[in-house]
């Protein structure tokens, strides 16, 4: 019988039955449009996170004050004060493979414009920052190493803290804002990042030059964080080991006495991330597809009752010529069909619920190619191996007693 | 049609069903030979044998002994693919229960044979049903559904499925029990008529009488044995009895 007869026939069959064709084609259709979309979520987040990381960029490393490594004693970091500008310098000049490095100092105030305040973090920065973090001024200039080194009241805004102060879209540049009552001159603004991956809005923040922070805002001479970028092709190890050794021997640690300082590369943060993030999606899809093998059950139950109520329509072809394998195959077919055809309308209900819930929820949702192959695939499997066995005992009939059965 | 080789001819055959842990002889050895152009009764009551001869005949069931020739070939050792083969191209069935598909045009269920065996094309096998059914006066019902057609009706579309593939033997098994009096006539005068016109052999297994007085030749069953074996010296024309039939019928009314 030649395959467009067989697949005729097994059509034709279940046509016969819309009504049940469509009650048992929707747990596969479920099941599909469940790894589908969960698939899409977790790709979203993963892909949501690495852009974030690519964002602050890739070949960033920061060196934070003070440790999370169990001691006697452990201290927060940032409470630490050991670490310094001359630390940075001696980075900057003993350590190869590094590009830029711009010391930290952080603190949070109230800004205040003429009519509006606002409460924001406010980095103090080396003047090579917008280089290490890949971002541009959407108005004027950044402050200069001179800045840096008078410790000048100019700041840089972040596009929230303009919006907030002088309202959205407007160039601010020449005015001045107050911090701490002391007034700063508003050199330029950030251009819009959006949200980090994690932590809080980058665009909410005021810069100013770290020298600035630390004499005129908080009185201190240490900084809570360095950060850095590595030249291309320079791994994070060949970096931070230098560093570590470095440092260790600037704040004069003892062999025994754990690091007072923490270094970390954003990459890295990323990877485990990202680890975190394919368990989930696997986790999630794995779940979704228990419900791809209760909708193959319910296509194996539906076959086996078809069978049995159409024993003498078996018994009829099998006495006009059909061979046993022609039963086999009609009945796998129209098993496969079922399920392939629930599959495809799977796929399209993942593809809708995966818009849906990127535009309703404003999640990030990201159909793969290789998702809607793996679930549609699994489909047709699930088709293949719960509708054999149905087709056998089909086929295993014998045509006498097809005939007779009542 | 030849004498020397019969289109059916069965030496000794036997027939014993397994029923767990008995055996139940169902033919006992049983010769016969049916010519081309035949038109043949199998009677007997329940149990007789005659229906495990018809399938044997059918080859829908393969003889425990003996030997089963069908225009000179021996199939009665044939394997269960090569019956199926047989079963398309040399025999055509009728059942007492139609078996007609639901919900498929009498058009469809006609063309169901020709979709086993050698491919036959969509146009062909549309043409071909079309013409079974024309044979069987239902040329302008082929797009009804087997509910939408009477028993009569319905068995004929049967008649046109057994006969799409131009079988040498056509086997009916208790062709009018489903169906009333006049009926019975009609369907019993459409074979008299393909046995006539187109020479077409036809075996049919009743327990009426009256119904087995159509054919030519009457062979009774008992106990797994022939009994009976004789041509039918009075044949019935379903012509002549659907006439009387009718007169009697308005004499009644009137």
């Amino acid at each position: 019988m030649s395959p467009i007869v067989t697949l005729s026939i097994a059509v034709g069959a279940l046509r016969r039955n819309a009504m049940r064709t469509a009650l048992t084609a929707l747990g596969l259709v479920i099941g599909v449009a469940a790894v589908i979309v969960m698939v899409a979520l977790g790709t979203g987040a993963q892909s949501s996170i690495e852009s974030g990381i690519r964002n602050a960029g890739t070949n960033v490393v920061t060196i934070s004050a003070g440790s999370n490594a169990f001691g006697p004693v452990r201290q927060g970091t940032g409470n630490t004060t050991t670490l310094t500008a001359a630390d940075a310098q001696a980075i900057a000049q003993e350590v190869e493979g590094i590009r830029y490095i711009s010391p930290g100092a952080n603190t949070r105030q109230q800004v205040i414009a003429e009519a509006s305040n606002w409460n924001t973090q406010i980095q103090g920065a080396g003047s090579d920052l917008p280089a290490i973090r890949a971002w541009s001024l959407q108005y004027g200039a950044f402050f200069s190493s001179q800045d840096v080194l008078s410790a000048a009241k100019v700041a840089v805004l972040g596009s929230v803290v303009r919006d907030q102060l002088f309202g959205p879209g407007t160039d601010p540049t020449g005015a001045t804002i107050r911090i701490k009552n002391q007034p700063f001159r508003v050199l330029g603004v950030l251009t819009s990042k959006g949200q980090a991956a994690m932590g809080p809005d980058q665009d909410d923040t005021v810069m100013l030059p770290y020298t600035t922070v630390q004499k005129k805002l908080l009185g201190i001479t240490h900084l809570q964080n360095i950060t850095l970028s590595m030249g291309d092709g320079v791994s994070f190890d060949r970096v931070s080991e230098p560093i570590a050794a470095l440092l260790r021997t600037r704040h004069q640690l003892t062999a025994g006495a754990p690091d007072d300082f923490t270094i970390r590369s954003l990459e890295e943060m990323a990877s485990v991330l990202t680890a975190t993030t394919t368990t989930m999606t696997w986790l999630l899809a794995s779940i979704a597809a228990v419900s791809l093998l209760v909708g193959g059950i319910g296509i194996m139950n539906i076959m086996l009752v078809s069978v049995t109520e159409r024993t003498r329509e078996i018994g009829l072809r099998l006495s006009v010529g059909a061979r046993d394998i022609d039963v086999l195959l009609q009945f796998l077919v129209e098993a496969l069909v079922l399920s392939l055809a629930g599959g495809a309308l799977g796929v399209a209900l993942g593809f809708a619920a995966a818009f849906g819930v990127r535009r309703i929820m404003q999640w990030s949702a990201l159909v793969t190619p290789g998702a809607v192959l793996m679930s549609f695939g699994c489909a047709a499997a699930v088709g293949i191996f719960f509708g054999f066995y149905p087709a056998r005992k089909a086929a295993a009939l014998d045509p006498i007693d097809a005939l007779r059965y009542e | 049609m030849t004498e020397s080789t019969p289109l059916v001819s069965v030496r000794e055959l036997a027939k014993t069903y397994h029923v767990g842990e008995v055996e139940v002889p169902a033919l006992l050895g049983v010769s016969l030979s049916i010519q081309a152009g035949e038109f043949v009764a199998l009677t007997g009551p329940s149990g007789s044998g005659k229906s495990t001869f018809m399938h044997v005949l059918g080859c829908l069931d393969r003889p425990t002994a003996g030997s089963y020739h069908l225009n000179g070939r021996d199939v009665s050792r044939l394997s269960k693919r090569e019956l199926s083969g047989v079963r398309n191209h040399e025999i055509g069935f009728v059942f007492q229960g139609f078996n007609l598909l639901p919900r498929t045009s009498a058009l469809e269920n006609v063309e169901l044979p020709m979709l086993y065996g050698s491919p036959v094309s969509a146009k062909e096998r549309r043409r071909r049903a079309a013409a079974a059914l024309e044979a069987v006066g239902l040329g302008s019902r082929m797009d009804h559904h087997p509910n939408q057609l009477s028993g009569g009706q319905q068995q004929r579309v049967a008649i046109a499925r057994a006969l799409v593939n131009d079988p040498s033997l056509l086997l009916a098994d208790e062709p009018t029990g489903n169906l009333d009096s006049r009926t019975s006539i009609e369907v019993m005068g459409i074979f008299q008529r393909l046995n006539t016109e187109r020479q077409i052999t036809i075996v049919l297994v009743t327990h009426e009488a009256d119904i087995a007085e159509y054919a030519t030749r009457v062979v009774g069953f008992r106990d797994g044995r022939v009994r009976l074996d004789q041509a039918v010296a009075r044949r019935r024309h379903a012509g002549d009895e659907l006439r009387r039939f009718d007169a009697e019928a308005e004499a009644l009314s009137a």
